[in-house]
């Protein structure tokens, strides 16, 4: 696992209070794991200070709402990881 | 401030970019009707307005921020300290700071002081959304009668 699923496992795991056991890579933060809106807004502030950076969260639930992507690509962990990954990288570059 | 009302400020003293922060003051009021409960024959101006005056400093704060484009909901008091009681008829300073810019929600540092002391500070979350029908016509009405400096949103 990378070491950006095991941050962000953690971050999910002790801020929304769930088992950090049953976070997987293949896990969906929403239907999986049950994370609210709400706790995701705690999660997302977690995830910018740890890694520096701003979660898109408006262009991404857009994005869902118009069905110009699906949920998955940003809300299963293995995906989310990856878009940190792509804004960190984006960051620095 | 009007606590019948909501209105907790009386007047924006500054509004500041960077680094983004929005001072403003008030008055607790020498009579309201809260006082007859909290407490009898004993007025305190209660901790959760405190905190509600801290969020609508934030809240104008960010309003600012984003040019009146988005409005900002309480959806957390992250942390919240109440230090000193306060009684009616008394002045009170309020200061809000960004802590966190997020996509689609914030982060702010707010406190109140009384003659300089700490009477309370707070981190608070908000989530901003869209106006509903009407609210920012009425939100820019309300900043501009408190004397914040108000520009027409993109």
């Amino acid at each position: 696992m990378s070491s950006t699923f095991e941050k962000v496992a953690d971050i999910i795991a002790e801020t929304a209070d769930i088992d950090r056991a049953t976070i997987t890579a293949d896990s969906h933060a929403i239907d999986d794991l049950g994370i609210d809106s709400l706790a995701f807004l705690d999660i997302a502030f977690a995830i910018d200070k740890a890694f520096g950076i701003k979660l898109p969260l408006e262009k991404w639930t857009q994005e869902v709402n118009e069905g110009k992507a699906p949920a998955e690509n940003y809300f299963v962990m293995k995906n989310l990881c990856a878009r940190i990954d792509e804004l960190v990288a984006a960051k620095s570059a | 401030m009007k606590l019948e009302y909501f209105q907790m400020i009386d007047k924006v003293v500054s509004f500041d970019r960077d680094p983004a922060r929005l001072v403003a003051q008030s008055t607790i009021p020498l009579e309201s009707p809260i006082f007859e409960g909290h407490f009898p024959g004993h007025p305190l101006m209660p901790g959760v307005l405190l905190i509600e005056t801290m969020a609508q400093t934030s809240g104008y704060l960010l309003l600012g921020l984003n040019n009146f484009t988005a409005m900002p909901f309480l959806t957390k008091v992250v942390s919240a300290n109440l230090r000193k009681f306060i009684g009616p008829d008394t002045p009170i300073d309020m200061e809000a700071t960004l802590l966190h810019d997020g996509s689609g929600y914030a982060v702010t540092k707010a406190r109140i002081t009384q003659a300089g002391k700490a009477v309370c500070d707070a981190e608070i979350m908000f989530k901003t959304l869209p106006f509903p029908d009407g609210l920012g016509d009425k939100m820019r009405d309300n900043a501009a009668r408190l004397g914040m400096s108000v520009e027409k949103g993109a």
